[in-house]
């Protein structure tokens, strides 16, 4: 135990925890909508994030830009972070809609159980990640230096860098997007009746193809930008990448109640703060076991995570 | 068909529905004695597989080439244990788990503790002592991890159990006591010994390890089978079919998933125990959870509920990766697309064959009944 470091740097816990939270929250989101809609757990949802951070890696390359590149000026910086998350959202989305039709349509025309998708998800998981590791011969893939962390704010001896900021505040943003889509617009309200009855929802006229596959490209483009707010964190990716970030992922979404958008934005920070405060109190080896230690203890208490699980009774 | 009709007028609506092969027919009007027979010209044969390549022309084709093929056999052994174990909880029960392998952990590491010189224990027992103690340990954490989660619904028990592995691995790589990936070395094999005084388990060889692998599973069948068909197998069934139904009848539910999650458990720990004792040493990087999402994968491939369906599938996950290892594919070694072709094959199978390759008759029977109530 800890508890001076823990309160010596509980500011600075804070701050990266929150970090950490909205790239979960994020990646949460693609994991929450299927399960919402489908109540199937997208296990090839890891691998949509980690084909997301390697169209932006990509897409820098292509721009001539590499792990050794000078910081370009601010515009150009403006310019690259605007395309690799396009390119990032874009391919993700696309990948999930490949998945979705490669993977899970066939079954569900023949109403399998849960499992079978489970399963076939596992093994369209296996082959992208597969691919992927062969194509990058299983290499670390670094990311152009396009913003040197700064400090912003300075709160105490809390330093807040940019890149935080940005990541919080993009998160938020897209969290606020999604929402307002989901609660306000026609097709979100499709959604919204598919996850309540599928199938009165096709009696009054909804597609239900056509909105789970919505579901699964709008899951696939909150990873893509999950995806570039993570290389920026870290700096790379690799082809497995996904998988743990994945696992916690969907931890955060079954805590913030798994189904429910809002749920995975609690969730996601919810797990982001515990595991900081955690590796701070306990060491950062023990960072994983608090997170699903909480998860356990959550779940005991409250069945269906914080905010309780339904895309379709809740508002959002 | 008509003679069937004739000779089991009980058995023949599963014909008629297409939900069973006229094999099956022909196997349930077969005297017990010579099912019995066969079942065990089985079990003979599967003894023998060691020797198989020196069969001329097929034999070369079957064994292993980039892995010793005792080597190959002792892996799908234990693979083929885990999917029995982890066939209990998700075949019979229908409980979703994704962390067995923290079990398998449990009982390797127990085995660890108590006979590796580097444990702190320092008891230095003998692999043979270790083993029950062992599995009473698996048991146990299976009965603790269970009794507050299984309250759960199905898909929060596959995260909480996924947790749970998740649990084991980093406490394996975090606290002292556990080594780490520094490991622990030294772990003694099974006992025994030849005329002239060599062990019967030794490091060059894996046979001896994959017969007693094989013993071990076929203990274990006969165990499964005969739970399936018990009171508790009953019950299980009924839980997963329906378990709001089956608790409205009077089947304790909670009571008979603790029993599948304690049974699976034991299991998954034995499988962890022989680990143990034919490696000699584990660290925390062996407890990888791709494994557990690997022999999940191979019980529902080959048929989840069904015993010949998790052996072949569990045999599969392992079979088919090592066989890979070695062999050329276009000018390249296939080593590295071992687990693409196996990804490949997971979807080809799940989509044409949803049921698995070998479904229990009454799985299929539900798929079928789903399937008529398919509306997309």
């Amino acid at each position: 135990m800890h508890f001076h470091s823990l309160f010596q740097n509980f500011g600075e816990l804070t701050v990266t925890g929150l970090a950490q939270g909205a790239i979960y929250a994020l990646f949460a989101l693609g994991y929450t909508m299927v399960y919402g809609v489908l109540r199937l757990i997208n296990f090839a949802h890891s691998e949509v994030f980690m084909v997301g951070t390697f169209a932006a890696v990509l897409t820098w390359g292509l721009f001539g830009l590499d792990q050794d590149s000078a910081t370009p000026s601010v515009g150009a910086v403006l310019l690259l972070l605007l395309a690799g998350f396009l390119a990032a959202a874009l391919a993700a989305g696309i990948m999930a809609l490949i998945v979705e039709m490669v993977a899970y349509r066939p079954l569900r025309r023949r109403n399998a159980p849960p499992l079978v998708f489970l399963i076939t998800a596992i093994g369209a998981s296996t082959v992208i990640s597969e691919a992927v590791g062969i194509g990058t011969h299983r290499n670390v893939s670094s990311v152009p230096p396009l913003i040197r962390p700064s400090t912003v704010v300075q709160i105490g001896n809390t330093s807040v860098t940019n890149i935080q900021i940005l990541i919080v505040g993009l998160a938020l943003v897209m969290m606020v997007v999604l929402d307002l889509f989901i609660g306000k617009t026609r097709l979100g309200r499709g959604v919204r009746a598919v996850a309540q009855d599928p199938d009165s929802a096709a009696l009054m006229g909804v597609n239900k193809n056509r909105v789970i596959s919505l579901v699964f490209l709008t899951g696939g483009l909150m990873a893509g930008i999950a995806a570039v707010m993570y290389l920026l964190k870290i700096g790379g990716t690799r082809y497995d990448a996904g998988f743990h970030l994945g696992i916690k992922a969907f931890t955060a979404a079954v805590l913030g109640g798994i189904g429910n958008l809002r749920g995975a934005l609690l969730g996601g920070l919810a797990l982001g703060l515990a595991e900081n405060y955690g590796s701070g109190l306990f060491g950062t080896q023990w960072r994983d076991v608090v997170a699903f230690v909480l998860l356990v203890v959550i779940l005991l208490f409250r069945p269906t995570g914080i905010l309780g699980e339904s895309m379709g009774r809740a508002r959002a | 068909m008509i003679d069937q009709k004739t000779a089991m007028p009980r058995r023949t609506w599963r014909n008629r529905n297409g939900n069973g092969s006229p094999f099956r027919g022909r196997w349930a009007r077969l005297p017990r004695s010579a099912r019995w027979a066969s079942l065990l010209g089985v079990a003979l044969l599967a003894y023998l597989l060691p020797y198989v390549g020196s069969i001329p022309g097929i034999g070369p084709q079957i064994v292993t080439e980039g892995i010793d093929w005792p080597s190959a056999l002792f892996n799908i052994s234990y693979f083929v244990l885990l999917a029995l174990g982890l066939n209990v909880v998700v075949g019979y029960a229908g409980l979703l788990d994704l962390g067995y392998v923290g079990f398998f952990a449990v009982g390797a590491y127990s085995v660890a503790l108590f006979t590796s010189p580097d444990s702190i224990l320092n008891t230095g027992w003998s692999w043979l002592a270790a083993v029950p103690v062992a599995i009473a340990l698996t048991l146990v954490s299976g009965v603790i991890l269970g009794w507050p989660t299984l309250r759960l619904r199905g898909d929060y028990l596959a995260i909480v159990t996924l947790g749970f592995a998740e649990i084991i691995r980093n406490t394996a790589n975090g606290a002292e006591f556990m080594r780490g990936d520094r490991g622990f070395g030294g772990i003694p094999h099974p006992p025994g010994s030849l005329g002239d005084n060599s062990p019967i388990f030794g490091v060059r060889d894996a046979t001896p390890y994959y017969w007693l692998g094989l013993t071990i599973i076929v203990v274990v069948i006969i165990g499964v089978r005969n739970l399936e068909h018990s009171r508790v197998g009953r019950s299980w069934l009924a839980i997963r079919e329906d378990q709001e139904a089956a608790e409205m009848m009077g089947v304790r539910t909670v009571k008979y998933k603790l029993w599948a999650f304690a049974i699976g458990a034991a299991i998954g720990g034995f499988g962890g125990v022989m680990f143990a004792g034919e490696q000699g040493f584990l660290n925390s990087a062996t407890f990888q959870l791709l494994f557990s999402i690997l022999v999940l994968a191979g019980v529902v491939m080959g048929g989840s509920g069904n015993i010949p369906g998790a052996i072949l599938g569990g045999a599969l996950v392992s079979y088919v990766p090592d066989r890979l290892r070695g062999v050329e594919i276009a000018g390249t070694d296939a080593f590295q697309f071992r687990m693409l072709i196996f990804g490949f094959m997971i979807i080809v199978v799940m989509v044409f064959r949803p049921q698995g390759l070998l479904p229990s008759r009454r799985r299929a029977a539900e798929l079928a009944d789903r399937a008529k109530e398919a509306t997309a």
